[in-house]
């Protein structure tokens, strides 16, 4: 799961501290693991040094810090560059699928669209593993098995998600 | 580009006041296997049906090649159905009183081909699809897998331009399905078949050449891989 990318989506909506991300991250997207406060910080570091964030005043906020960041140009760029780009289909992906069907809520964006990229780029390596399933030997197909089962899990999730994304819109707007 | 061999134009269908489908179109290409997903109600099986000529749509246009399926009487397309499609049901659909070998001659004798050539295309047809040997059983005697595979030669034996697969290892195990959809794409692949595969499973999506998804009696538009 990109880091950075979910700050800027955090971001996006109205400029923020660092401990307030941190806060709003670790709601929505940390569950077991909470963000790390010190890479909150250097990941901010980071998006200011590319230009993606700004520092915008340094008026107090919740927390101790005093920096307050807003999202740039450039970094609604790189957002919405993430956002609409199909993640590479593997195991494992659903902490990251999660985060974008999120911020795309929040922001207003296609989530239902951005569902549907990744599920043609899923099914298009599916397609690719079961022409590798079928061309053999046994040992290979059984590998291909096992990713075809996990990108079934992940589709199954996806069009779950897709046939909820209002009641999650109205669960989690701010 | 070439002319469609299936197309549907607009397409709506209710059952007394629920609509299935509410103005879906879609283009089939000549030799393609299309897999068409959606989920359950979504209208994707009525899509089916009205392709096949078993439903007449309420509204809109549906073609074979250059003919208006829906404009055709109800004995034409009983007639194309048997001439020119192929069907695989969920659930098979065998005759359970008839042998395998019967199961399977029986397009062809419908069509009134010759009893001794329905049986040598039967013959071939069930050595193919690993079902040599099971001839005289009856529907009751085989295995999950073994019915559905004795109703795809049944689909395959009059050599069909299309055929109409509706969930068709939705009854099965992975194992049983995958042999199904080995055998049945690829008989259809070295038949020339048009295959139109309707299914709820990625799995079985995955055989096809491309996918659609019916949403809400529509064929959603999809993005496609970057």
């Amino acid at each position: 799961m990109s880091v950075p990318s979910t700050l800027l989506g955090l971001l996006e909506p109205e400029p923020s501290h660092g401990y307030e991300l941190k806060r709003e991250y670790d709601t929505l997207f940390a569950h077991a693991k909470p963000l790390p406060f010190g890479q909150v910080y250097s990941t901010l570091g980071r998006l200011e040094r590319d230009g993606h964030v700004a520092v915008e005043g340094a008026s107090p906020g919740a927390g101790p810090d005093r920096k307050r960041y807003a999202i740039t140009g450039s970094g609604v760029s790189q957002l919405e560059h993430w956002l609409a780009q199909a993640e590479q289909p593997e195991p494992h992906l659903q902490a990251t699928l999660f985060a974008k069907v999120v911020l795309a809520l929040l922001s207003g964006r296609p989530a239902a669209t951005y569902l549907d990229t990744q599920r043609a780029a899923h099914l298009e390596r599916m397609r690719e593993l079961t022409a590798m399933r079928r061309a053999g030997p046994l040992r290979q197909s059984l590998l291909a098995d096992y990713g075809l089962f996990h990108l079934e899990a992940d589709l199954r999730w996806i069009d779950l998600t897709a046939a909820r994304l209002d009641q999650l819109a109205k669960e989690i707007s701010r | 580009m070439t002319m469609p061999l299936l197309r549907a134009r607009a397409v709506a269908k209710s059952f007394g006041a629920t609509p299935a489908l509410r103005g879906a179109d879609l283009d089939v290409a000549a030799g393609e296997v299309l897999a068409v997903m959606g989920p359950s109600g979504s209208g994707k099986s009525t899509l089916l049906h009205c392709l096949a000529g078993i439903l007449r749509p309420d509204q809109g246009e549906m073609w074979y090649e250059d003919r208006r399926l829906d404009q055709l009487s109800e004995r034409e397309r009983s007639q194309l159905r048997r001439d020119e499609f192929g069907f695989v049901f969920q659930f098979g659909q065998l005759v359970p009183e008839l042998p395998v070998a019967e199961n399977v001659m029986l397009p062809l004798l419908l069509g009134g081909r010759h009893r001794r050539e329905a049986r040598a295309a039967a013959a071939a047809l069930l050595d193919r699809l690993d079902l040599a040997g099971l001839e005289r059983r009856r529907p009751g005697e085989l295995s999950g897998g073994q019915a559905q595979r004795v109703a795809v030669a049944r689909a395959l034996v009059g050599r069909p331009r299309v055929i109409f697969a509706d969930e068709p290892t939705g009854s099965l195990d992975s194992l049983s399905g995958e042999k199904v959809m080995d055998l049945l794409v690829d008989s259809a692949r070295e038949q020339g078949a048009t295959v139109l595969l309707v299914t709820h499973e990625a799995r079985v999506a995955a055989y096809a050449d491309r996918e659609v998804v019916v949403r809400d009696g529509r064929v959603a538009a999809l993005a496609t891989t970057p």
